[in-house]
C-alpha cells in the first residue's frame, strides 16, 4: 500500500554513544514533515526549513529528571524524535517491582542504577543518541549546571521533588530593570501520574504558573492523626503505622536501623506485628500487601498513563524546540478509570506566589506568639506547606539560627526557642526572617509583621 | 500467585504495583488472555508493548509488509538490522524481550489474505487490534469480529491526531471501581440489624469519652429519629431544611459548665456528612438498565455468567431485598473508638454477607433451573451490585451506512467547527482519498498543494453521501495533507472502557469522546 522508496542507502553508522553516527535514509521523515512544511495550524513564528531537524538533531539540549515510569517512556519517545543531546538524573536504583512498567530494565539490572541503565538502552537501540546518565539527587546540581539545558522534562514521584526544581529555575531567571530577560527562561514540563490517572503541564518560569502557583491543586499527603494510631485504631492502615511509627522505634528487633521498607524481613516484621495489634481490635484486612503499601506509601502504577503522559510531554518539548506549533497552555488532566477523559485548562499564576511573584511574603503574629506558632504556620499554610524549615533571623546585629531540625546537634540546641515568644526571641516588628527548607533551593526571605 | 508472609513470588513482585489497581483475579484474566495486533507500526507495537509489560497471556502480530528505513526511524521496537525483514516477526523478536512471560507470535501474512483464505483465524482472540488499516480491510475484518463476538479496537494516528474505536456488541464490567461512589449507608431506610443497632445507643446518657468518641453514622441517626418526630416523619429535603437539621445535630454536642461548646470531632464529622448520610436509597440508573435489560430475560443454558448474576440480582431486589439492592457492607473511616467503629462496620459487613448468601441461592436456583451446577464467585459481584455496567457499541458496518449513521452527533459538535469531530470527518476523507489514489494525500513534497484540492473533494462527496450539512475548514484539509499515517479493561472486565470513538488533538492536547 506504501510507495517504497528507492534502494535503502545504508552509511556507516556506529552502534551506540553518539558520535558520528550517520542516519539512513528515511530515518527522519516523519519528524520532517512537521519541521519543513508550512501549515495553517503552526506557531505563529513558525518558518519551514530543514534548519530546524539539524538543531533537534545537534544543538538542542534537553534534561530529563527521573528515569522511571514517565523518565524510560520519556527518554524513548524524544530519542525517536530527533533529539540526540539528552541528560537524565535519577537517585534510585532498580526494583523488581520497576519492571512492570519501567521497560528499559530487565530481571538482571536490579540493583543498578536506573539512570546508568537507561542510558545504555536508550543508546544502543536509538544509532546516534548520546543519552548522558547521572546517578544522583536534582540538588546535587547547582545554577551552572541547570542553565546549559533548552528544555528541561520532569516525571518524579515528588511533589518536593519539583517544588526544588521550580525554584530552580526561578532562580536562573534574570530581571533588567523590572522586565524579564526571555533568553533566561527555561521551559519546564512537568508530568505525573497515579494509577489511571495523571497531569502534564508546561511552565515557563516567570511567565505562566509555576508548581507553587497551583499547590492547592495536589491532594493532601494522606498522615493519620496520632491519637488514632495510638490508642483507636479502626483499619488496618492504622495499626501498620502503628507498628512502623512506635513500636519499630521502641523495640529495634534489628538494632538500631531505620525501618526499610525494600527489606522483606522488616515487612515481615512489620506485618506480623500489626497482625496482633489488629487482632487486639478485632480488626481485620492486614495483609502483607498492605503492610508494605503503607509503609512505602506505594501508589498503584501501570505502563499505559505513564505512556500517555510522557507522550503528551514529550509532544510539548517538541512543540517548544521546534516552534512548530503552540504549545499546551498549560494544564493536561488525564482519567481512563470510566472511559478516557482529557481536560485542558489554563492554570493561572498565583499573585503572590512564594516561588514566581516577585512579592515579599508576610508574617503576621502577635509578639507573644510563639516560634512554634510560625513553625506550624510555614508546614501547615496550604501555600506553603514546608516540610523541616530553618529559621534565621539577624538580631542585634549577630545571625542567629532560631530554629533548625535537620541536623541533630542543633535541633536539640535550638529547640528551647520554640517555646519562647517572638518579643522574648528579640524580634522586632518588620524585621527579616529567613527561611531555608527541601522544598526551595533558594532561602524564602518573609517580613515579621506585629499583631496587636 | 498465593500471598505468603515473606518469600512474594517474582512475578509477585514484579505484578505488585498493578495488582494493586486490578487485583489478582484482574491479573488472571490479562494472563488467560491472547490478543492479535495487525500492522507492527510505531503505534501497534507501542500498543503491545503496554499489553505486554504487564504480562498478558499471548500476542500475535500479523503483517505483511516488510520493514523500512522510515519505519526503523520511528518505532522502538525496529532496528537497522530489521530493515527488508517482515515487519511482524522484527517487531515481535524486540517486543518479546520485554517480558520472558508472554507468548509472542507472529503471521507473515497481511489481514486481507487471512480473510480471503481463513477468517476463522481470527476467532481465537481476546481482542483484535487494528492498526493503519485501510477502509475496506478495517471493515471487512469488523463484519468477522462482530459475527464472531470479538472485541475490535481500531486505531489510527495521523500527524497530531489519534483515533481509537471501540466495536463490540456488549461488554460486561463487574468491578467499574467508580472514582467517588455514594456510600450505602441505608440511614433512610435501615435494616432490621442496623435500626437495633442504633437503638442501643443513648447518646443523652452517655460520658464525656464515649459521646465523642461515638461514630457520626450512629449520630446522625439519632438525631434524624428526633427530626422525624418533629416532621412527620419527612427526610430533611431542601436545602433550608438540611441546615436546619445540622443546627439540631449542633445543638447534640456537650457544653462544658461555662455553657461553651466542647471540642466534639465525631459531632463536627457528622454535620459535614449531612448531605453524603441523607443520600436516598435507590438504585442506580446505569444498574436499574441492567437488571431490566430485555435481552437476557430468559435464562438458558447458554446465559452469560454476568447475565445469570444480573437476574439473580433482580430477583433479591424483587423479593428480599425489598427493591433495594444488596447491601454493599463498606463504610468510610470516621471518628470513633475502635470498639464502637469495628461494632458498627460489622453490622453492614454481615448484612452483605447475608444478603450475598441470597444472591447466590438465586443463581443456584437459576441454574439448576436449566439444568447447569455451577461454582460461582458472587461474593465479589454482590460487593459490586452498584457498579455492574455494560457498555454496547454500535458496528463500524451501521456507522459506515448511509442509513443508519449518526447524521444527530455529527451535526450537532461540528456546531463548533473546531470540535475534534471535524478530525473524524478528516480520517474518514483521507480514507476516501486512498480508495481512489491508492496511496495518502502528500507523501512527497510536491503532491502537498494538488493533493489539498484533490482531498477537498473527498470531503466534499463524503459529506453529500451521508448527508451531513456542515462546513469542514479547509484549514483541516491542508493540515491533513501535510502529515502524508483500552485493551485491558476490555480483558479484565474492570473499569469502563470508552464507548465508541475516541479522538486525540496533540495539536491542542485536547480529546473527546463520541457514540457513532
Amino acid at each position: 500500500s506504501k510507495i517504497t522508496s528507492e534502494p535503502i542507502k545504508l552509511m556507516a553508522v556506529d552502534s551506540g554513544h553518539g558520535g558520528n553516527a550517520r542516519d539512513w535514509d528515511g530515518r527522519w521523515n516523519h519528524v520532517q514533515k512537521f519541521l519543513e512544511r508550512p501549515g495553517p495550524f503552526t506557531h505563529p513564528d513558525f518558518e519551514p526549513s530543514t534548519e530546524s531537524l539539524h538543531f533537534l538533531l545537534e544543538t538542542c539540549k534537553i534534561l530529563v529528571i527521573g528515569a522511571g515510569g514517565l523518565g524510560c517512556e520519556l527518554l524513548k519517545n524524544l530519542a525517536l524524535t530527533g533529539f540526540r543531546q539528552i541528560h537524565v538524573i535519577d537517585m534510585d536504583t532498580i526494583d523488581v517491582s520497576n519492571l512492570n512498567r519501567q521497560f528499559l530494565f530487565r530481571s538482571k539490572d536490579v540493583g543498578r542504577p536506573k539512570a546508568d541503565v537507561a542510558a545504555d538502552f536508550i543508546n544502543r537501540r536509538i544509532p546516534g543518541c548520546n543519552v548522558v546518565p547521572y546517578f544522583k539527587k536534582i540538588q546535587d546540581f547547582d545554577e551552572s549546571f541547570y542553565r546549559q539545558f533548552h528544555i528541561i522534562v520532569c516525571g518524579l514521584d515528588s511533589i518536593i521533588a519539583r517544588r526544588w526544581m521550580n525554584g530552580m529555575l526561578m532562580s536562573l531567571l534574570i530581571y533588567e530593570d523590572g522586565v524579564l530577560d526571555p533568553s533566561s527562561i527555561i521551559p519546564l514540563i512537568d508530568g505525573g501520574t497515579e494509577g489511571f490517572k495523571g497531569n502534564a503541564r508546561v511552565i515557563l518560569p516567570g511567565m505562566t504558573a509555576c508548581i507553587d502557583c497551583t499547590l492547592e491543586l495536589y491532594p493532601p499527603q494522606i498522615n493519620f492523626p496520632m491519637c488514632t494510631i495510638a490508642s483507636m485504631p479502626r483499619l488496618p492502615e492504622h495499626c501498620i503505622e502503628y507498628v512502623r511509627v512506635l513500636q519499630w522505634p521502641k523495640e529495634k528487633p534489628f538494632g538500631d536501623v531505620p525501618l526499610d521498607g525494600d527489606n522483606p524481613e522488616h515487612i515481615k516484621w512489620v506485618f506480623q506485628k500489626s497482625q496482633e495489634r489488629a487482632s487486639e481490635f478485632n480488626i481485620t484486612g492486614v495483609t502483607y500487601r498492605l503492610t508494605q503499601g503503607v509503609v512505602k506509601r506505594i501508589i498503584p502504577a501501570v505502563a499505559s498513563t505513564n505512556a500517555v503522559i510522557a507522550a503528551a510531554c514529550a509532544t510539548e518539548v517538541f512543540k517548544i524546540a521546534s516552534s512548530a506549533y503552540v504549545p499546551l497552555n498549560n494544564y493536561l488532566v488525564f482519567n481512563d478509570v470510566d472511559g478516557l477523559y482529557t481536560y485542558t485548562f489554563e492554570a493561572e499564576r498565583k499573585e503572590n506566589c512564594t516561588a514566581c511573584s516577585q512579592v515579599p511574603q508576610d508574617l503576621k503574629f502577635a509578639p507573644s506568639a510563639t516560634l512554634q506558632d510560625i513553625l506550624e504556620y510555614l508546614t501547615e499554610n496550604a501555600s506553603l506547606q514546608m516540610k523541616s524549615p530553618a529559621i534565621t533571623a539577624t538580631i542585634d546585629g549577630k545571625n542567629r539560627t532560631l530554629y533548625l531540625q535537620t541536623v541533630a546537634s542543633i535541633e536539640e540546641r535550638t529547640r528551647p526557642n520554640l517555646c519562647k515568644t517572638l518579643k522574648e526571641l528579640g524580634l522586632t516588628d518588620g524585621q527579616e526572617l529567613a527561611v531555608a527548607d527541601v522544598t526551595t533551593p533558594q532561602t524564602m526571605l518573609f517580613k515579621l509583621h506585629f499583631t496587636s | 500467585m498465593a500471598q505468603s508472609a515473606a518469600g512474594k513470588s517474582n512475578k509477585e513482585q514484579k505484578y505488585d504495583r498493578q495488582l494493586r489497581l486490578w487485583g489478582d483475579h484482574g491479573q488472571e484474566a490479562l494472563e488467560n488472555a491472547h490478543v492479535c495486533l495487525i500492522n507492527a507500526t510505531a503505534t501497534g507495537t507501542e500498543i503491545l508493548k503496554n499489553l505486554v509489560l504487564p504480562g498478558i497471556g499471548a500476542f500475535t502480530i500479523v503483517d505483511g509488509h516488510k520493514v523500512t528505513g522510515e519505519d526503523v526511524g520511528n518505532n522502538f521496537f525496529l532496528s537497522i538490522s530489521s530493515i527488508g525483514k517482515n515487519r511482524a516477526q522484527a517487531a515481535t523478536e524486540l517486543l518479546q524481550e520485554l517480558n520472558s512471560d508472554v507468548s509472542g507470535n507472529f503471521v507473515e501474512e497481511s489481514p486481507d489474505k487471512l480473510l480471503d483464505n481463513d477468517p476463522e483465524f481470527f476467532h481465537r482472540f481476546s481482542l483484535v487490534i487494528g492498526v493503519q488499516l485501510i477502509e475496506s480491510t478495517c471493515l471487512r475484518l469488523a463484519g468477522v469480529l462482530w459475527n464472531a463476538g470479538v472485541p475490535f479496537l481500531v486505531c489510527k494516528t495521523y500527524g497530531l491526531v489519534g483515533y481509537m474505536r471501540l466495536a463490540v456488541k456488549e461488554h460486561t464490567v463487574v468491578e467499574s471501581h467508580p472514582d467517588n461512589a455514594l456510600e450505602d449507608l441505608r440511614l433512610d431506610q435501615p435494616f432490621a440489624e442496623l435500626k437495633n443497632h442504633i437503638q442501643s445507643y443513648d447518646l443523652d446518657n452517655m460520658d464525656k469519652k464515649d459521646h465523642s468518641h461515638t461514630p457520626w453514622i450512629i449520630v446522625v441517626a439519632k438525631y434524624l429519629e428526633k427530626w422525624y418526630n418533629e416532621h412527620n416523619y419527612q427526610l430533611p429535603k431542601n436545602y433550608k431544611e438540611k441546615e436546619a437539621f445540622r443546627q439540631l445535630i449542633r445543638e447534640g454536642i456537650l457544653k462544658n459548665e461555662n455553657g461553651v461548646a466542647e471540642d466534639e470531632e465525631n459531632f463536627e464529622e457528622a454535620i459535614k456528612n449531612v448531605n453524603t448520610a441523607l443520600n436516598p436509597t435507590k438504585i442506580p440508573s446505569t444498574v436499574q438498565d441492567i437488571l431490566n435489560a430485555e435481552g437476557w430475560k430468559n435464562i438458558t443454558a447458554q446465559t452469560p455468567a454476568f447475565w445469570v448474576m444480573a437476574r439473580a440480582v433482580k430477583e433479591f431486589v424483587e423479593n428480599e431485598g425489598e427493591g433495594k439492592l444488596p447491601v454493599r457492607g463498606t463504610i468510610p473511616d470516621m471518628i470513633a473508638d475502635s470498639e464502637k467503629f469495628i461494632n458498627l462496620q460489622n453490622v453492614y459487613r454481615e448484612k452483605a454477607m447475608q444478603d450475598a448468601s441470597v444472591v447466590s441461592k438465586h443463581v443456584e436456583s437459576l441454574l439448576q433451573s436449566v439444568g447447569k451446577v455451577c461454582v460461582y464467585k458472587s461474593k465479589k459481584k454482590c460487593k459490586n451490585a452498584a457498579f455492574l455496567r455494560v457498555v454496547r457499541c454500535r458496528s463500524l458496518a451501521d456507522e459506515c451506512s448511509v442509513e443508519l449513521v449518526n447524521k444527530d452527533e455529527i451535526t450537532s459538535c461540528m456546531d463548533n467547527p473546531d470540535s475534534e469531530m471535524v478530525l473524524y470527518l478528516m480520517l474518514r476523507s483521507v480514507d476516501r482519498f486512498f480508495q481512489q489514489h491508492s496511496r495518502y494525500p502528500g507523501v512527497y513534497n510536491y503532491q502537498v498543494e494538488e493533493d489539498i484540492g484533490k482531498l477537498k473533494l473527498c470531503v466534499n462527496s463524503l459529506l453529500q453521501e451521508y448527508g451531513l450539512n456542515v462546513n469542514v475548514k479547509d484549514d483541516y484539509i491542508h493540515e491533513f495533507c501535510r502529515y502524508g499515517a483500552n485493551a485491558i479493561k476490555m480483558i479484565t472486565h474492570q473499569f469502563v472502557p470508552f464507548n465508541n470513538t475516541f479522538i486525540y488533538n496533540a495539536m491542542s492536547q485536547t480529546s473527546a469522546t463520541f457514540q457513532l
